[in-house]
């Protein structure tokens, strides 16, 4: 599903250059749940975030897909590369963020039926479907809701419902927990396990123990490279059967 | 993706909507601009059409000139000496300066006792005026009903006259049809031929007094001679008044031995001169007004700019989730560029017909209470410009929008999702 091949990854901090992935090998199985941890700086952001195309590369190799991705910051290449990037973020990834980042003067409904939008989905059918997935979530009544209105639990789950609309094969969360209180977090993790079970490749970006240890596969970084990469033998299948996207 | 679906309106409207206060500034800006320059061009116009109104439709290329007494001794002739113009002098200044369109010889009735116009039992004071058919071509007044003293008039002496509505309204009773009835004018009849209304809305009442006669009747009844009052004399189209006027001097000044040097011995009145000055004044005014509206729309463009820089930096944010769930460059930039079109045009609209209403109803006002003075008068708009104002202020708003909506897009999706 995602192959990096000796992928490198530099900031320019004012004089110096900050070499954040150094030569990054990694491959990743379609269906697989896979959580990236490791210390602040160690590139685990910013290594989701050029999966997840919100970010570029400097050198190396990134297949999604099946698709080689051609580094879109060639500035020759940009406008038509960031078109396509925009396609596949919109139709082959789903992201969920710390902060949410739900568009603030939109309401629930309007929020999650965003990405059809861009897809060129009739309004009708973007809200049924968005009221769909908000009932899934168990948000049908916070659906008129602005965003601050709601807990951050609700957010969460808001956003959720917002990467999954677009039946996307690769869910990208970046500290999905970060801002959420540990029952509320528990919750959270049961639903991406969940949409894993439903067959969508998920990689969660953490740092918590308790996140990571409900995934199937952990890949601990430590200064831009691979530290460890363990298959976690405490990773349980959900009770009950999926119910996201069963019906969908 | 089409640009005009219903669901890219909505999402335009839901927008502005969601944020009124930056949709506020945005559109005050435009409002403003546009509404400022609409009421300035307008005051601008109705301070123009006022004085220009107050000539009525008196020919601009027109001097005025009387005898006066001489200040120079000349040829035996000591100073001070009184002279009057004559016929033969009317004809000699036809002949010599061809320049002349047309003249209208004047000359003016007067009375030692007060009411010199008598019908019945009504009795009036009014000013004779002595006049050639050309003198209606170079300050004319509306004919209401009848005709202006015509060629034959002149030529036979005829005993008509033309009276102006104040006299009409004294010496006639309402229901009464002035014209082919007599008005004894001291002591001689005279047939009434036509009645007039002045075109110049201040000085009308004292034009309204009026009663025209043939010139050469008046110069015959009242024992004139062959005395010329005055003359009123117009220039060809393509001839500045000015050397008619000179010309006309020197002969004068030549038939009647006086001075060459002698400036004052022939008075005149050249309107050329006064129009000159008026046209430079308003060019002035017009000057200003342009200088005042250019800054007021160049306030009004930065302001709109500002704006639209502040609401797509402060939007650099939500551009990075758009293109995270999968937004393409167009469609935000697309979306960026409708609503600032919307916003100014919508808002630019607003100024324009609440100006132009304002304009408007202050021209119905001032003719419905009658303030209209010398000073103020049917203030009008210009219209294409006040529309091409509009449209600067469009395109700046625009461009101010695409320019950091461009920089949104060109950055990388992760940078600007870590704008706050």
């Amino acid at each position: 599903m995602i192959t990096l091949k000796n992928l490198h990854k530099s900031y320019e901090v004012g004089q110096n250059k900050l070499h954040v992935l150094k030569g990054f090998d990694l491959s990743i199985e379609k269906g697989e749940l896979v959580s990236i941890m490791g210390s602040s700086g160690s590139g685990k952001s910013t290594l989701l975030n050029i999966i997840g195309l919100l970010d570029t590369y400097d050198e190396g190799e990134l297949i999604l897909d099946g698709d080689l991705i051609r580094n879109y910051s060639d500035s020759k290449l940009r406008n038509l590369n960031e078109r396509k990037a925009a396609h596949l973020r919109n139709a082959t990834i789903g992201f969920v963020f710390q902060s949410f980042n739900l568009i603030s003067f939109k309401n629930a409904k309007e929020n999650v039926a965003l990405p059809l939008y861009y897809q060129g989905v009739g309004r009708k059918k973007r809200n049924r479907m968005a009221m769909e997935f908000l009932e899934k979530m168990g948000l049908e009544e916070w659906a008129e809701h602005l965003p601050n209105e709601l807990s951050g639990g609700q957010k969460q789950r808001i956003a959720i419902a917002r990467a999954l609309i677009s039946k996307p094969k690769i869910i990208l969360a970046d500290e999905p927990t970060g801002a959420l209180d540990s029952s509320t977090s528990m919750e959270v993790m049961e639903l991406f396990k969940e949409i894993n079970q439903s067959g969508i490749t998920v990689i969660i970006v953490t740092h918590e123990n308790d996140i990571s240890r409900e995934t199937e596969r952990i890949i601990r970084l430590k200064d831009g490279l691979i530290e460890k990469n363990i298959k976690n033998g405490f990773h349980k299948s959900p009770a009950e059967k999926p119910k996201i996207l069963q019906t969908a | 993706m089409r640009i005009f679906d219903a669901d890219r309106w909505q999402e335009i409207f839901s927008a502005l909507k969601k944020n009124r206060l930056r949709t506020f500034f945005t559109a005050f800006g435009v409002f403003w601009g546009i509404f400022m320059l609409v009421i300035m061009m307008g005051s601008g116009s109705g301070l123009e059409n006022a004085v220009g109104r107050d000539m009525g439709d008196m020919a601009t290329n027109s001097v005025f000139m009387w005898t006066q007494r001489t200040t120079m001794p000349y040829k035996g002739f000591d100073r001070g000496r009184h002279y009057n113009f004559r016929n033969g002098d009317t004809e000699a200044l036809l002949e010599q300066i061809p320049e002349i369109k047309h003249i209208g010889p004047r000359i003016r009735g007067w009375s030692s006792d007060g009411n010199n116009v008598v019908r019945g039992e009504r009795t009036g004071a009014f000013v004779m005026q002595g006049d050639y058919p050309a003198y209606n071509l170079i300050d004319p007044v509306g004919m209401k009903s009848g005709r202006f003293v015509n060629e034959l008039d002149i030529r036979d002496k005829r005993k008509v006259c033309v009276i102006g509505q104040r006299v009409v309204n004294e010496m006639f009773s309402p229901d009464e049809n002035p014209v082919g009835e007599y008005l004894r004018i001291q002591g001689v009849y005279f047939k009434v031929v036509g009645v007039f209304e002045s075109l110049k809305p201040h000085r009308g009442e004292h034009e309204n007094q009026i009663i025209y006669l043939p010139f050469t009747t008046l110069q015959k009844t009242y024992n004139f001679g062959d005395v010329v009052g005055w003359y009123s004399i117009t220039s060809r189209d393509n001839v500045q008044v000015s050397v008619v006027e000179e010309k006309a001097k020197a002969l004068l000044r030549q038939r009647h031995t006086i001075h060459p040097d002698d400036e004052r011995a022939v008075g005149s009145f050249n309107l050329e001169n006064e129009f000159n000055k008026m046209t430079t004044l308003f060019a002035g005014i017009r000057g200003l007004i342009w200088i005042v509206g250019i800054g007021t729309l160049l306030a009004g463009v930065i302001g709109v700019s500002n704006i639209m820089l502040i609401i797509v930096k402060e939007r650099t944010k939500e551009i990075g989730i758009q293109r995270a769930i999968g937004a393409t460059p167009w469609h935000i930039i697309s979306q960026v560029i409708m609503e600032s079109v919307i916003l100014t045009t919508l808002a630019g609209y607003i100024g324009l017909v609440l100006g132009v209403g304002i304009v408007e109803g202050v021209n119905y006002l001032l003719v419905t209470t009658g303030a209209e003075s010398d000073m103020f008068a049917n203030p009008e708009v210009n219209f294409s410009a006040a529309i091409q104002a509009l449209e600067v202020l469009v395109v700046s708003g625009l461009l101010a929008g695409l320019i950091p909506a461009y920089r949104a897009v060109s950055m990388k999706p992760i940078d600007a999702l870590r704008d706050e």
